[in-house]
């Protein structure tokens, strides 16, 4: 039990520093915002195109997103030697790490919550009758996300070109589950049932959480301990 | 003794691929529907073999690093895994050049190029990590880790894209069937050749990385004292 009680000690000290200073959520929101407008400048979609492009254009942006938040999530914990007091508390590693990733993806579905609307708007999508639909695409595909990507995280923390082998190494394995996302997404939006060929990329997007988060509970301890 | 064995396994290789080719151009025939350029899938599939073959070995090599702790299966790890992406992009540029006379286009987003470019963009971001750590054990333990993801990663691709239509004729192994014997028994006699090249490169690689990291050691005991 203790496992999930420390998790939880973990992902409240990041989300509460994180409230407090808001460095990586507002980075992070106005980058996604600014990219949002890009793409209707670089491609100015008919209502048609976009429905078609949605998915993939919402998927870029919460990748790029959830780079940016990813990178501050060790990072963060570099100045004071925080890191090195965090590994030798009596804090396992997977708790850990649980923990960092429970603060992340609430940060980044936060951010994509926000980024849902202005795609609404901007681009003329209805996507309100499908909410809850397309929450459980978010949030799968955000966990995905946010484990492979908090590993890499621990990984890279203290590299050199760290902002840069992040997304470098973390988005081509991610590509499994970016697609499936972007199938699911584009599909819900066009306004297909949740049903036949949406319920395949549904099941490739949680075999993807469940295969990656095991992999990651199993080798966290080796990247934070040595 | 080992150098004069590696030269032995470079020749036997050459003399292996002179004999093939002979028989790849001479006494096969064109194929019915494609012509000669078919003939490029005795080097475009047997180096795709090697360079699975080479990544295979590669995760391999990371776990074993990762339980026993020693350089030495690091070593192994990124040999074989740089032999394996060069045996990759052989892989794909045969595709493609095959992909421009049959298909007209070098490139399609189909289930096999996209997971094999995948896969090849895995690897060549393994040997940048690998770049960007100083420290040999952390390098080696970064590495080894990532490694695995890849090696994970890969299959996930692969079977994700499989329910897209497929552009890429079918394997030979499973259903297919329709090559000829003669064919499909070259493209085996053809492997035999690219791996013995494969293993002379990984073997000179693997002592090269022993011994830079010798190098290594023995310049940081220098600057200890």
């Amino acid at each position: 039990m203790s496992f999930f009680r420390h998790a939880f000690q973990i992902a409240a000290k990041d989300l509460r520093a994180e409230l407090r200073t808001k460095e990586a959520l507002n980075a992070s929101l106005s980058f996604a915002l600014v990219i949002l407008l890009l793409f209707s400048f670089a491609f100015d979609p008919t209502a048609e195109q976009t429905r078609e492009i949605s998915g993939g254009l919402l998927w870029l942006v919460f990748a790029f997103a959830g780079a940016l938040i990813l990178n501050r999530s060790f990072a963060r914990e570099l100045t004071n030697d925080c890191l090195d007091a965090l590994v030798a508390s009596p804090v396992s590693g997977a708790a850990l790490f649980t923990g960092k990733c429970l603060a992340n993806m609430a940060l980044l579905v936060a951010v994509e919550l926000i980024c849902l609307p202005v795609f609404g708007i901007f681009y003329n999508v209805r996507w309100v009758h499908r909410f809850w639909p397309l929450l459980l695409t978010l949030i799968l595909g955000t966990w995905g996300i946010t484990v492979v990507g908090t590993v890499f995280s621990a990984l890279t923390v203290n590299l050199r070109l760290r902002e840069l082998m992040l997304p470098t190494l973390v988005y081509p394995l991610l590509i499994p589950a970016l697609m499936a996302a972007i199938q699911l997404t584009t599909g819900l939006l066009a306004g297909q049932p949740l049903a036949a060929e949406l319920t395949n990329w549904l099941k490739l997007l949680i075999g993807f959480d469940i295969i990656f988060t095991a992999l990651a509970l199993g080798l966290v301890e080796t990247v934070l301990m040595g | 003794m080992k150098d004069k064995l590696l030269y032995a396994a470079c020749l036997l290789a050459a003399w292996l691929v002179l004999a093939n080719l002979s028989v790849i151009l001479l006494v096969l025939p064109d194929e019915a529907e494609q012509g000669a350029i078919y003939r490029i899938i005795f080097f475009h599939v047997p180096a795709a073999w090697s360079a699975f073959l080479g990544f295979l070995l590669a995760a391999l090599a990371s776990v074993a690093y990762l339980v026993k702790r020693n350089l030495w299966f690091d070593a192994l790890a990124v040999s074989v895994t740089e032999v394996g992406l060069v045996f990759s992009i052989v892989n794909l540029i045969t595709g493609m050049i095959w992909g421009r006379i049959i298909w007209g286009i070098w490139w399609t987003w189909d289930a096999r190029l996209t997971s094999m470019l995948v896969c090849a963009l895995l690897y060549a971001g393994y040997l940048m990590l690998r770049r960007a750590v100083e420290e040999p054990a952390q390098r080696a333990k970064f590495s080894a880790v990532f490694s695995i993801f890849a090696f994970i990663d890969v299959p996930i691709v692969w079977f994700s894209i499989q329910w897209w239509r497929t552009q890429h004729p079918q394997p030979v192994f499973r259903g297919g069937g329709s090559m000829d014997p003669a064919m499909y028994k070259m493209m085996f006699a053809n492997w035999v050749p690219l791996l013995l090249l494969f293993a002379v490169l990984s073997a000179v690689r693997l002592r090269q990385e022993r011994a830079r990291s010798e190098i290594d050691a023995l310049r940081r005991e220098a600057h200890a004292l």
